[in-house]
């Protein structure tokens, strides 16, 4: 997790200082970018005081126990109440006070990786079919990601005559094609194989799904092979939206331990690589099938079964996302990383910090990481309030794609206009350097 | 063995028992029933003599004091209590025969209420009150008052715990407040509370103090020693009534009423034994009104005494309001049902106990799916809690010895030459506690006529009912004797 930060933070050009017990780890940081390092222990005042925490901004602090991590950001924050602090907190017992933790460690931002994942991966099990969501407005809309299979109703079709079909307002701001993203105008043509990325009130999700004539029989019943944290955090929440959950975990005295945390759980007791015990808790016909086991080779093999079996959803956690290139050609279903998704959390809130006027309230990477999608608020300083779209020329490759008027969502076209308190969803290339609202416009 | 911190313990156990009995002792010198305060002079001096002996022979113990000798004792102290206590109806004349006499005073401080004396309002004044008194002792546990009102000794290394264990009734007893002493001095003072309580609600209903006092205390204790003949039936409506309520509140958990003082309404409201208990009394009185149609005159005489019925065997009371022998057989099935089922576990009442069945059954359900799924791991849950393994293996284990214990007694006293029905009633009315049962044991008869083995039989099921089995079962097993 501190390398991954430290990497996208590095390359974003922040000053980064990095404290670690291990010189090992050190040293390889200071090798690979271009960062200070501290060795000892993070919540000792000295070593926070060489580390150079009094003039610092923010202190991310992502070791692997929680109460380091709330000494570390309290120690700090001590020493100086101007720092920013973000503790990753796993424990499943902390989750349900991390409201109150954060008021008493005075913590800007308390990160949880493995519930994170678990939002996720119900998110997507709730809407079958899409293979990624991101939420922007206060959930009013999301960017879904969708990929065009042979039978899809969209194949060859250009996006102009696209209404005519999908009959509800939506747009598609980036198609990524065998490889690179591509904003698409009006006269583009999608192909089979495409990945399209839609932007949609969360409203018309469920319409849109119905008219693709992608299948969404609701989600049932749901298998989750190991049982970790990802797993307990997922299972509670499917169980709250009354899904039957299966979880299949190796270890006996874990096995006891879910059980009693989830009484509305079947927790299977067994190896969830083993074909025959797949087969005898009925992979065949349930629902869905999330791999979190703490191996990514097996989740990718258990998945890999899941889809032969023809299990409609399938989900995969991976730990590392290093090896993507090669993912995209397997039929591995949805993958959600842990450590990824809270790193650009992380990232997010980092941005946000450095400007913290017109600065974006939300951030998502899409399509592999080639674009961004970015929410801003409309403020008195931003230009061209009350013009007509037609009107304003953006810089290439940036799509303006939807605005929220309070509650009420707009896919905008030509004569649409924004105004002050309104806010605004950007798609743009990764990199353009676009860090407010007025980055957008040309000149 | 510490024997001489047991000691100590029975020794302090048998003060108790003699500072309760001395306003028995007042009462017949006040109604001038000389016979019964020889007995009781006689007994007290007994109970003094064997309490200093006993403290005597306990001095300078050790402190060391382990399950066993927990279990060991409440089991002595309990039978040593009743041999002193029932010396009062002997020397007095009032029941000459020492067996009934223990039978009677077992068969009182277990809360049972099976009596062997045809006419109870023959009895002196003084030995009906030490008689329903003992309910009252017996129901909440003279050892829970005991560590009620002392120290007991080195309270520091827990031991105590062991004490209210053995002696209270339930599957999973705990602690209310982190100290020994003030949980049971809350236990009691709830008790007292309900007792007075029961006490001003009859006393309004025109009955004298004295009836009103030892019917409360029959009432309290779940025991069921009446002071008529007739136990109720020759009360007003307004009465019977009144006692239906109370033997229902006497057969809650405590440590509800606890809760709701605390102010914790929804964890009441929630629990499922609670649930339970009140879901079984309301079906049961319901099913026997329908079944009654027409035996009674009118539907509030049915409904009365469908609900006295069922409230006082439920709770495992035993007073009566009618011969429930004479009801359709349907009738009765409910009733032999419901004394098996018992109380909440926690209460002053005797049987299986509610909080057990559920968890009997729990375990059932988990047994049936892991036919399905041999490979599922489950955990039982209780109020949204998970339950320890070995609780259920305690409550398994608990099942196994009242079955056997039932059989065996069962088998012992059909040498009789009864009834199977009024044996195995019999049985069943003394191990849950009850009294009356059916036929020739029914509420309008008594248990004289079994011969002295039987009855002596039945006195080891009331204590070994009453003391849920262990605390007797340990007195047989030579493990427990055995020095380490």
């Amino acid at each position: 997790m501190g390398a991954t930060l430290t990497r996208q933070l590095s390359a974003e050009g922040y000053d980064l200082t990095v404290i670690d017990f291990n010189s090992k780890v050190l040293e390889s940081s200071e090798e690979r970018y271009d960062v200070m390092v501290v060795q000892g222990n993070c919540a000792s005042m000295d070593v926070l005081r060489q580390a150079g925490v009094k003039e610092a901004d923010l202190l991310i602090a992502v070791v692997g126990a929680d109460e380091v991590n709330l000494l570390c950001c309290v120690t700090a924050h001590r020493m100086n109440p101007r720092l920013h602090t973000i503790a990753r907190v796993r424990n499943p017992e902390y989750t349900d006070q991390i409201y109150e933790m954060r008021d008493m460690f005075a913590l800007s931002m308390a990160v949880n990786p493995e519930r994170q994942a678990a939002v996720e991966m119900e998110r997507l099990l709730r809407y079958p079919g899409f293979l990624k969501r991101d939420t922007f407005a206060k959930g009013r809309v999301e960017i879904v990601e969708l990929r065009l299979d042979a039978k899809s109703k969209l194949c060859n079709v250009a996006l102009n005559d696209m209404n005519n079909i999908v009959k509800c307002k939506i747009l598609i701001c980036a198609v990524l094609r065998s490889g690179t993203a591509v904003a698409p105008d009006g006269n583009f043509v999608l192909r089979e194989g495409d990945r399209i990325f839609v932007t949609a009130s969360t409203d018309t999700l469920t319409v849109l799904l119905k008219n693709l004539g992608v299948i969404t029989h609701k989600t049932k019943r749901v298998i989750l092979c190991g049982g970790g944290r990802v797993s307990y955090y997922l299972a509670k929440l499917l169980g709250r939206s009354g899904i039957g959950v299966q979880i299949i975990e190796r270890n006996q005295e874990r096995c006891t331990q879910l059980a009693a945390m989830l009484p509305k759980v079947r927790v299977i007791q067994g190896d969830a690589t083993n074909q025959f015990l797949l087969e005898s808790e009925g992979i065949s016909d349930c629902d869905a099938l999330v791999t979190m086991t703490g191996v990514d080779e097996l989740n990718m093999v258990v998945s890999l079964y899941g889809s032969s079996c023809g299990v409609p959803q399938v989900i995969t956690k991976l730990g590392r996302m290093d090896n993507t290139n090669i993912l995209g050609n397997l039929s591995l279903g949805s993958i959600v990383s842990p450590k990824e998704l809270c790193c650009t959390a992380i990232v997010r809130y980092v941005r946000a910090m450095k400007n913290q006027t017109g600065a974006a309230l939300t951030m998502h990477t899409i399509a592999d990481g080639q674009m961004e999608a970015m929410e801003f608020a409309v403020d008195g300083k931003t230009l061209h309030c009350g013009e007509p779209l037609k009107k304003l020329k953006l810089k290439k490759n940036v799509l303006l794609v939807c605005i929220s008027k309070g509650a009420k969502v707009e896919i905008p076209n030509g004569d649409s206009w924004f105004d002050k308190g309104d806010t605004l969803i950007v798609v743009a290339g990764a990199g353009k350097g676009i860090h407010q609202l007025n980055d957008i416009f040309e000149g | 063995m510490n024997y001489k911190m047991m000691g100590r313990f029975i020794g302090k156990i048998l003060i108790v028992e003699a500072v309760f009995m001395v306003p028995a002792l007042f009462i017949s010198l006040w109604n001038r029933e000389f016979a019964a305060v020889y007995g009781f002079m006689w007994t007290l001096a007994a109970i003094m003599g064997t309490a200093a002996l006993f403290l005597f022979l306990g001095r300078g113990s050790k402190k060391k004091f382990y399950a066993r000798e927990g279990l060991a004792c409440v089991g002595i102290s309990w039978v040593v209590m009743s041999f002193l206590g029932c010396l009062p109806f002997c020397i007095s004349g009032a029941i000459p025969s020492f067996v009934d006499a223990f039978f009677e005073i077992v068969s009182g401080f277990t809360t049972t209420g099976a009596s062997v004396v045809p006419e109870v309002e023959k009895l002196p004044m003084g030995i009906l009150y030490w008689r329903s008194f003992s309910h009252w002792l017996g129901g909440m546990g003279v050892l829970v008052f005991l560590l009620a009102i002392s120290s007991a000794g080195g309270g520091e290394n827990g031991f105590t715990m062991h004490l209210l264990r053995a002696e209270s009734p339930g599957p999973n007893v705990g602690k209310l407040v982190p100290r020994m002493r003030k949980t049971a001095g809350i236990l009691y003072l709830l008790y007292i509370l309900l007792t007075i309580l029961n006490i001003i609600f009859l006393l309004a209903g025109g009955m004298s103090l004295f009836e009103a006092v030892c019917t409360a205390y029959g009432t309290a204790g779940t025991g069921g020693f009446g002071i008529k003949n007739d136990s109720i039936a020759g009360y007003s409506p307004y009465i019977q009534n009144v006692c239906t309520v109370f033997m229902l509140l006497f057969g809650v958990n405590f440590s509800c009423y606890y809760l709701l003082l605390v102010r914790q309404f929804k964890s009441v409201l929630l629990d499922e034994e609670l649930r339970m208990y009140l879901g079984m009394v309301a079906g049961s009185i319901l099913l026997i009104v329908l079944n009654l149609r027409g035996v009674y005159g009118t539907l509030e005489e049915t409904v009365r005494h469908a609900a006295f019925q069922v409230a006082s065997i439920m709770t495992t009371t035993g007073f009566a309001t009618t011969d429930f022998d004479l009801w359709p057989s349907f009738s009765k099935a409910i009733l032999l049902f419901l004394m098996v089922v018992g109380a909440c576990a926690g209460s002053t009442g005797g049987g299986f106990k509610c909080g057990r069945i559920l968890l009997m059954l729990k375990s059932l359900r988990r047994s049936v799916h892991q036919l399905v799924h041999p490979r599922q791991v489950q955990a039982i849950f209780s109020n949204g809690h998970p339950v320890d393994e070995k609780v259920l293996q305690n409550t398994n284990a608990y099942l196994a010895a009242y079955v056997s214990f039932v059989m065996l007694s069962f088998l012992l006293i059909s040498t009789d030459g009864f009834s199977t029905t009024t044996n195995f009633s019999a049985v069943l009315a003394c191990f849950n506690n009850i009294g009356p049962g059916f036929d020739a044991v029914g509420p309008t008869c008594n248990f004289a006529s079994y011969s002295i083995f039987s009855k002596l039989v039945l006195v080891v099921d009331m204590l070994a009912g009453r003391l849920e089995i262990f605390p007797i079962l340990i007195l047989f097993s030579r493990t427990t004797w055995k020095r380490k």
